[in-house]
């Protein structure tokens, strides 16, 4: 099958992306459009005690001006958090109440409190800086160590001491006993540097309300149509579900922060209403760095014993994270049950004890960017393994491969059960792709040009795939995480597939096409996906969490189950023949063993026309599939990073970069390399480049790129990637595990323990600027 | 950004008559700074009077080993001109060195120099090559020139119309690139010739733009990037943010003066 499964299919979405031709959401123009611009606080804690519209309103071509006051008194509902995590003393998490506009306080730099609806995006810009709110400053807590100090200003008050929950995971005894037994245990502080996602489109919405029908469309930059719109309904109180739809269209990026439901979209859809205007909303990027959900921001201190043999008695965490200010849609689960069940690595650790407090503090809400929790994990394990190498003086590869689990399933002490994997082939695939052995070599040729050469390692599993909807029920998430999938098979033959997942730079209409060329033998030409769209797809829970492969995809599968079926059945019927010899491939239905065969569109026009069905067959051609996985997938990886530093100026160049994946089976290596290509590189932007900065006012300092670095082409090298594909998922009917995390998750300690070791000192926290590695170099002297 | 009154000068006399007019009126030279500004509504010019157009502010001219280069001549014309690669090739390195290509087919060394941004990489050319800016009204050294962060010696209403270089014996200029905004972190220039054994340093000094006189007191009769090991560079006075401390950015400069040194 020439584009079916493992084809290096070029992608069909990108003519329209490389012309010009996409349509993103703000490149809709509707009839009777006007324009928000929002009001933001430029404090980063203060009670809202006036908002002077006057001046604004006075404006020649502004509709309205409208506040929190208004939006509340209207009943719109407060935005949740949808994963309820409990304290380990039995208490609900603290939840404090977030308005999409203010009303008594606003909470971090950015918060917004009114919004201007004017005939121009720019006026509505002017305008809205024409707006007067009088504040009333309060004392901030810009960072975690701010929030959890003693008379520590209250940022919510059903949340003392800014504290959100206590949580834990693991035999805390069984632990401390693993490290008191320990003939070595290594000791490490390690911060988890908060990211900004920076998508490349920024967010956007277009809300337009029909006063005749009372219903609402929201376009607008979602990675999950479907949720937005259940969360809009059930929880905003903006629209019942069929009252409502929501169109995620072209999106250019998300890395997670495109998930949530922010205060904009809530406020476009009501401000609609109110003014019966459509109105836009399109963020510039200074907007973004102030108001997109960030990533990470942990603080965390780490314990990991060794026996005599080098293998792992004991592994004890305890973590401090940054909410942010409220909490967003996931945000209590990626530093609980998206970070400490990845605890375990690669490796077989008997006892792991993971304690997460979580705190509120007055900066834009942190929620899952690529990774979610799994990067905050591998990059604790893995630079705890190097670490512990160096210090015990072993090879850091056989450190982990005595500790590496070699028998599957293999239960975690935290939750995972893992199912498939070749850890040490995996490692030895790398080793040989780096040419591990010749490291000596090249370090002693890079002294002499005065570079500081180094090497270093990450072997990492993720879970990817969420996840099983009763699971994750059962540990608080708010949604079930399955997945839907409809088959049309057209009169024509053509096939359509109307999936829930969401691709905003994923090429899902290049794979899922894939998929279904590969069972039917036909050419991917004549598949289209169609997604995105409440109105035409049945449901979906969309994309994060490398979830459309395994999960989508899945979905799609059993729905071709089903369209093969009834296939199988109608040529059955009209060839005279038995189902069980009827066989699909070339374009045909075919007896197996004779030349009786029909066209595969002759199929589709007998399933539509009816004239000859068997006789307890409905017509048509199309099946829908709802798909819950039994397990998480687990996606591993070894990558190995050469780095070269200038001592002078502690400027490191990543020489060599080596990733060896497995992803279980492989749709389309292509845009593979390309995820994992895009991954490593913002792995390698958090390891080197990025990181958020608030002063001790709350004020952010760098929220612009001349201040915030993000990776460029000349900062990454050309990727050696290879793929094993031996262990497939065993739980899901394509074998996938999913690809669009891994290289964000591994590659942080790959590049950190490189540096470390080029270096000669563990002492380097991310982002390893050249600053900062100068600074260590010093430091260590 | 706010609304603003674009007009196109022909001669500085048209400059001079818009500026009057104009309730608070802004020269356009190539606008790298001035417009990213403006649609940040940091500023909000009420006119903006573009002199890109004027007779004779763009080009390169040589006058012996002398350069003369219009203050509307872009960074890329700059570094592509022959003759300043004949007779300055640090020079035209450095021009083509400033931010991208969009930046380069865009900006002027009059603008940028008028700006003098103390991250700006022509302030510590200028200043290490000695030049000479030349105005509607009179000539100011290099020296002279550069006062402050963004503050320089031009009147209310003067205009910058080309700037002069000497071609010096040895040049060149290293810059250490702030990862996010590749501006300078910092950047040193160091010339020798006529004019003496000149150091500029852009990217650090607290006030902008400055020399090293420890730095050139060593380079002076001895030009080789051994003499720069034993100089002290100070911190005291040096810029100090989220990119670099003081402490690191004089670490920069001296290694930078080395091996500028090293590439004259």
């Amino acid at each position: 099958m020439k584009d079916g499964i493992g084809a290096p299919v070029k992608r069909k979405e990108d003519k329209r992306f490389t012309t010009g031709k996409g349509k993103y959401t703000d490149d809709i123009r509707n009839d009777n459009q006007a324009y928000a611009a929002f009001v933001r606080s430029p404090y980063a804690h203060a009670k809202v005690k006036g908002i002077d519209t006057s001046a604004a309103m006075a404006m020649d071509g502004v509709i309205d001006v409208l506040n929190g006051q208004q939006l509340t008194g209207d009943g719109i509902g407060n935005i949740i958090c949808g994963w309820a995590i409990t304290s380990k003393d039995g208490s609900p998490m603290n939840m404090g109440a977030w308005s999409a506009l203010a009303t008594e306080k606003v909470r971090y730099v950015g918060d917004a409190v009114a919004v201007v609806i004017a005939e121009t995006q720019a006026l509505a810009r002017i305008a809205a800086e024409a707006v007067e709110v009088d504040y009333e400053e309060l004392p901030v807590a810009a960072h975690i160590e701010a929030a959890m100090a003693d008379g520590a200003p209250q940022i919510h008050d059903n949340a003392p001491g800014n504290q959100i929950y206590d949580w834990e995971l693991g035999d805390e005894a069984a632990t401390d006993a693993g490290l008191a037994n320990a003939a070595h245990v290594t000791t490490l502080n390690i911060t988890n540097n908060r990211l900004s996602p920076n998508p490349m489109e920024p967010r956007s919405a277009i809300a337009t309300y029909d006063d005749a029908e009372e219903h609402y469309t929201l376009y607008t930059t979602s990675q999950n149509p479907h949720v937005a719109r259940l969360v809009l309904s059930a929880f905003y109180n903006v629209a019942p579900e069929h009252k409502l739809r929501v169109i995620a269209p072209d999106v250019g990026g998300g890395f997670g922060a495109k998930i949530y439901i922010y205060p904009e979209e809530i406020t476009c859809l009501w401000a609609s209403m109110k003014t019966n205007r459509s109105i836009k909303w399109t963020s510039d990027r200074s907007e973004a760095f102030l108001t997109d959900a960030h990533g990470r921001d942990h603080v965390t201190t780490a314990h990991m014993g060794f026996d005599a043999d080098g293998k792992i008695t004991g592994f004890k965490i305890d973590t401090l994270a940054n909410i942010g200010a409220y909490m967003s849609l996931f945000s209590s689960s990626v530093p609980t049950y998206l970070y400490a069940p990845l605890m375990s690595g690669q490796y077989n650790i008997q006892n792991i004890h993971c304690n997460v407090r979580t705190y509120y503090t007055n900066t834009v809400p942190v929620d899952a960017y690529r990774g979610a929790g799994r990067p905050e994990a591998t990059y604790l394990v893995e630079r705890m393994m190097e670490t512990a190498a160096r210090e015990m003086g072993m090879d850091p590869a056989e450190l982990r491969r005595r500790n590496f689990v070699q028998e599957f399933p293999h239960q975690t002490p935290v939750l995972m059960q893992y199912d498939a994997g070749d850890f040490p082939k995996i490692l030895q695939m790398a080793q040989d792709s780096a040419d591990v052995s010749g490291f000596a070599a090249r370090k002693a040729e890079a002294a002499k040009r005065g570079k500081l050469r180094g090497l270093g390692y990450s072997t990492f599993i993720e879970a990817c795939g969420l996840a099983p909807s009763k699971a994750a029920g059962s540990l608080g998430a708010g949604v079930g995480l399955w997945e839907s999938a409809e088959v049309r098979v057209n009169p024509v033959g053509s096939i359509e597939i109307l999936t829930g997942s969401h691709s905003h730079g994923q090429g899902h209409e290049t794979t899922f096409a894939q998929i279904v060329a590969d069972r039917f033998d036909l050419p991917v030409e004549n598949v289209s996906i169609v997604h995105g769209d409440t109105d035409k797809v049945q449901f979906g829970m969309g994309t994060y969490g490398s979830r459309s492969g395994p999960v989508g995809m899945s979905a799609v599968v059993k729905a071709m189950d089903k369209v093969e079926a009834k296939v199988k059945k109608i040529a059955a019927h009209t060839l005279e023949a038995s189902e069980d010899d009827i066989v699909i491939e070339g374009g045909e239905v075919k007896v197996a063993g004779t030349d009786k065969s029909m066209a595969w569109h002759e199929v589709g026009l007998a399933a539509y026309v009816a004239h000859n069905l068997p006789d307890d067959m409905e017509p048509g051609l199309k099946e829908t599939a709802f798909f819950d996985p039994v397990n998480f997938s687990f996606p591993s990886g070894a990558f190995i990073c050469e780095v070269e530093v200038d001592p002078e100026t502690g400027e490191t160049e990543i020489v060599n970069f080596t990733s060896a994946d497995d992803f279980g089976t492989i749709i389309n290596p292509m845009i593979v390399e390309g995820q994992v290509h895009g991954g490593v590189t913002q792995g390698i932007g958090q390891a080197m480049l990025e990181q958020v900065v608030y002063d001790d006012d709350g004020q952010l300092l760098n929220g612009s790129y001349m201040d915030y670095a993000m990776p460029r082409a000349a900062d990454v090298p050309s990727y050696s990637i290879s793929h094993h594909e031996d262990s497939p998922s065993p739980n899901n009917p394509l074998g996938v595990k999913g690809c669009g995390e891994a290289g964000a998750i591994g590659a942080p300690p790959a590049v950190i323990n490189a540096i470390t070791d080029a270096i000669g000192t563990n002492d380097l926290a991310m982002p390893a600027t050249p600053q900062a590695v100068w600074n260590a170099i010093q430091a260590a002297k | 950004m706010y609304p603003t009154k674009y007009t196109k000068a022909a001669s500085i006399d048209d400059v001079l008559a818009a500026l009057a007019a104009g309730e608070d009126a802004k020269l356009l030279a190539g606008g790298q700074t001035l417009l990213a500004t403006m649609k940040q509504h940091l500023a909000a010019p009420s006119d903006l009077i573009d002199v890109r157009a004027i007779d004779g502010m763009s080009g390169v001219t040589t006058d012996g080993d002398t350069l003369v280069i219009g203050a509307a001549t872009t960074h890329a014309d700059v570094a592509g001109n022959a003759d300043v690669q004949r007779l300055c090739p640090a020079l035209a390195s450095l021009a083509g060195g400033i931010g991208d290509p969009a930046v380069r087919y865009a900006g002027t060394i009059g603008g940028s120099i008028a700006n003098n941004d103390p991250a700006a990489d022509y302030p510590a050319g200028l200043l290490a090559l000695g030049a000479t800016i030349v105005t509607n009204t009179r000539e100011i050294a290099a020296d002279d020139f550069f006062e402050g962060l963004f503050t320089t010696a031009l009147d209310e209403g003067e205009i910058i119309t080309a700037v002069r270089v000497t071609a010096p014996a040895k040049a060149a200029y290293m810059k250490f690139r702030q990862p996010a905004s590749l501006f300078a972190l910092v950047g040193v220039c160091v010339a020798d010739g006529a004019g003496g054994t000149r150091v500029a340093v852009t990217g650090a000094g607290e006030d902008g733009v400055f020399r090293h006189e420890g730095l050139e007191a060593a380079l002076s009769g001895n030009w080789a990037a051994a003499a720069t090991e034993g100089v002290s560079v100070d911190s005291d006075g040096l810029m100090s943010d989220m990119h670099g401390s003081a402490d690191y950015r004089a670490n920069l400069i001296k290694v930078l003066a080395k091996r500028a040194v090293d590439a004259s």
